[in-house]
């Protein structure tokens, strides 16, 4: 029988610890695509374990999570809340799986002239994504900052869309590229990687509402 | 045997004290699911029965200088009468207080038996009606200012504002019962004191005088109040009175319980007697009026927003109204037991 320090405590970590996974897995999918777009594929198929190991550590925290937050009834006003927040950011763990998967099935042809572009939307999309994951620390332990992470990860969640939006107008107005299919292919690519952002901006809106329900 | 049927009215005004007042110690945090239903029970019943034996004899002093009601059965009627008030007002939801209609009911019986009522403790205790809802509200301010600077500028993580949310409502739960007892017991059993129907006890190393006694069985009147029906009164409160955070409500259940031990507390007194400062009157105040002036002070802390202001002009009508009923209702009664009953109301 844990007294309600420890299970206090033990759920505190579990949280930590999780957060800590997600940012590793957008710190693998920042490598493993720099790899992809620099060419070096043999690398990038090597390490593409990773992030799936990431994936099921996260999934199993996030399984812990879950019991213990309903099981040792705490925080009973705001659990629902952090369920949703936990959840919801772990669909950008499985996003970085994902779309890592497709760049290793599907082999998109990115071409020099926009590798720079993607390198960049890559690394904005992803920006909004570890700006959201500094904010849900925030809601946990100094709640009245949340908004500055939130006003962050808008910021770059627009940088992303107009890289995206520069990538496709690139693209289907080159003559680099004369299949349409590949155009289509690239598009699609760049929309993946761009979902990132959006994806965070989303849960920055649901921890957004929950900051505010968190005040007292 | 005669003896403690008459004073199962008292016993009566204990359950009810127990069924409303209680809940509103622990209302938000049982329905929060912060605190579990038996724990607060629990603690209430221990806390409520310890205020009102060792603490309770101020208040009843007060309202026993309002109107010394000599007689047994007399002292049955007045209680029954302030029973039947709390009783029909619930029924008809008007605001209620037990406080305020032992009060009618005293007045009742002083015009019955033609004894002159001291005014001057009756315009004391009007004025604490008045002053402790205000006091409760700025009690509220202070404390939600503090725990709003806590919250936003010591970085404590939400699973430990959590924890120290949980003690706190219990810590808070078990003054504000110790509170109430010896605040409201004279309501339930004051009117006793002067009959003399029970002998005093010894409980191991500690002896009980037959007010205390009286105050014992008024304190386990209280508690099976707690037990048998304030469970739906707190998810009452909690659902739709006051929907406010725990931490919030730890406040509110703060406020009300200091103002409910200051206007009871001899300690107290004697402590500003030592210090040369004006005295606090220990009267019998309502604990539900002091928890709405407390969420009326979070209000205005918050910045006037969602202030009901309907509220104050219900409890307004309270201090007219219950009194008023309870008054003429023990009238009523006292005159039905002394000319039907043939028992002798005063002496």
């Amino acid at each position: 029988m844990k007294s309600i320090f420890g299970k206090s405590k033990e759920l505190e970590k579990n949280i930590e610890e999780y957060l800590d996974i997600v940012e590793e897995a957008l710190l693998i999918f920042e490598r493993d695509i720099n790899r992809y777009l620099e060419g070096q594929y043999d690398l990038f198929e090597e390490n593409l374990d990773d992030i799936l190991t990431v994936e099921n550590n996260a999934d199993d925290i996030l399984k812990e999570i879950k019991y213990k937050l309903y099981t040792y009834m705490l925080i009973p006003e705001a659990r629902g809340d952090v369920l949703n927040i936990i959840e919801s950011l772990d669909n950008e763990v499985d996003l970085c799986k994902k779309v890592l998967m497709q760049f290793s099935i599907e082999k998109p042809e990115i071409k020099d002239f926009i590798v720079s572009d993607f390198k960049e939307l890559t690394k904005q999309s992803l920006k909004s994504a570890e700006q959201l994951v500094r904010g849900i620390r925030t809601y946990f332990e100094e709640i009245s900052m949340v908004n500055e992470y939130v006003n962050k990860v808008h910021f770059y969640e627009h940088e992303a869309d107009k890289l995206e939006e520069r990538i496709k107008r690139k693209v289907f107005s080159t003559d680099h590229i004369n299949d349409l299919c590949k155009k289509v292919h690239i598009r699609h690519f760049s929309e993946r990687l761009a979902y990132f952002s959006d994806l965070a901006e989303e849960i920055s809106e649901i921890l957004s509402v929950a900051s505010i329900k968190r005040s007292i | 045997m005669t003896s403690f049927l008459f004073i199962s009215s008292g016993l009566f005004l204990g359950w009810s004290l127990g069924a409303n007042d209680a809940a509103n110690l622990f209302g938000t945090a049982v329905s929060t699911k912060m605190v579990k239903f038996t724990t607060a029970a629990v603690i209430i019943s221990i806390f409520v029965t310890i205020g009102a034996v060792f603490g309770g004899t101020g208040t009843t002093e007060t309202l026993g200088a309002l109107g010394s009601v000599n007689a047994l059965a007399g002292a049955f009627v007045v209680a029954l009468a302030a029973g039947v008030t709390v009783y029909l007002m619930t029924c008809y939801e008007l605001p209620v207080s037990t406080t305020q209609s032992i009060v009618g009911a005293i007045i009742g019986w002083n015009l019955f038996s033609g004894r002159p009522t001291q005014l001057d403790v009756l315009y004391k205790i009007l004025g604490t009606w008045v002053f402790s809802p205000i006091l409760s509200a700025l009690f509220a301010i202070v404390f939600f200012k503090i725990a709003e600077y806590i919250v936003k500028n010591c970085r404590i993580h939400l699973f430990k504002i959590d924890m120290f949310t949980r003690i706190g409502l219990i810590l808070v739960g078990a003054f504000g019962a110790y509170s109430l007892g010896a605040n409201n017991i004279a309501n339930v059993m004051g009117v006793f004191t002067k009959t003399s129907i029970l002998a005093s006890l010894q409980i191991g190393f500690i002896t009980l005088s037959n007010t205390q006694v009286l105050f014992l069985l008024g304190g386990l009147a209280i508690s099976v109040g707690v037990f048998t029906y304030s469970k739906r009164v707190m998810s009452t409160v909690g659902r739709n009175i006051f929907k406010i955070s725990p931490v919030a409500s730890l406040v509110v259940v703060l406020s009300s319980s200091v103002v409910l031990f200051i206007f009871a507390s001899e300690g107290l007194e004697s402590i500003l007697l030592n210090l040369g400062l004006p005295t606090i009157p220990l009267v019998p105040v309502s604990g539900s009026q002091a928890v709405v002036g407390a969420v009326i002070g979070i209000g205005l802390a918050k910045g006037g927003r969602n202030v009901n202001y309907k509220l104050l002009g219900k409890i307004g009508l309270g201090w007219v109204l219950t009194p008023l009923f309870a008054l003429i209702i023990s009238y009523i009664v006292l005159f039905f037991m002394q000319n039907v009953f043939m028992h002798q109301v005063y002496f």
